[in-house]
């Protein structure tokens, strides 16, 4: 059993992305939506390295059209993050089991 | 695929809605079916025909409106919640005494209870919510 696990808000507003990357199990995946999108921006910030640490075992998204809208260019993600448009939020829905918003 | 979406947040409060929205859209264009779009909370504010946004913004309720009509959405507000926020069909303004006229609920939405909620998680292959 596979959960898709969104995170809404940005990293440095709110918890919601720790507790995310605490409870996520491998095989999982973790999409970036709205202003946690820059939480995915490279750089040597403590959640780029928690993202990095959370890769082996779990995916990790972003939505495309949230990081544009921040000024965020899609090739300033952390190494591993995949960029996803609205089309490849629905197949990480479909290709899980379940859905999870952590709100 | 069956998806169903539940709306935890109104319109123009931040984003919610506006994903919501779009993820809808994207999943009806691959092909798949929406079971239900249920609207629960600050999210029964998306159902009103009385928003007057400015004309070159985009319109959050009547694109939920003509997503529904283009694509036979069954989008479900909860009763509790949008009694509360003053959101009525005619029915519940009759009940309440409000009053000919007073009705406001946007086309393409009903007013039903959270049975339907817990009917969508069941029936549906994937629950997907969103919220602020």
């Amino acid at each position: 059993m596979s959960t898709l696990h969104t995170v809404n808000k940005s990293p440095y507003e709110r918890g919601s992305l720790d507790s995310c990357l605490a409870h996520a199990l491998p095989g999982d995946a973790v999409l970036l939506i709205e202003d946690a999108v820059v939480g995915a921006r490279a750089g040597s910030t403590r959640v780029a390295e928690a993202l990095k640490a959370a890769m082996p075992g779990c995916t990790i998204h972003v939505l495309g059209p949230d990081l544009a809208a921040r000024g965020i260019p899609a090739d300033a993600v952390v190494e591993g993050v995949s960029v996803v448009d609205y089309g490849g939020f629905v197949d990480l829905a479909a290709t899980h089991d379940k859905s999870q918003a952590w709100l | 695929m069956k998806f169903a979406v539940v709306v935890n947040e109104g319109p123009y409060t931040h984003q919610a809605s506006d994903t919501a929205y779009q993820f809808t859209k994207a999943a009806l264009e691959k092909g798949h079916e929406i079971y239900r779009v249920f609207f629960y909370h600050d999210g029964v504010n998306n159902a009103t025909r009385l928003t007057v946004p400015p004309q070159d913004e985009r319109n959050v309720q009547k694109n939920w409106s003509e997503l529904a009509e283009k694509n036979a959405l069954d989008m479900v507000v909860c009763i509790a919640a949008a009694q509360r926020r003053g959101i009525l069909d005619e029915g519940e303004a009759k009940r309440h005494g409000k009053g000919e006229g007073s009705a406001n609920i946007a086309p393409g939405f009903r007013i039903s209870g959270l049975g339907q909620l817990i009917e969508a998680g069941i029936q549906a292959d994937r629950l997907v919510v969103f919220g602020d």
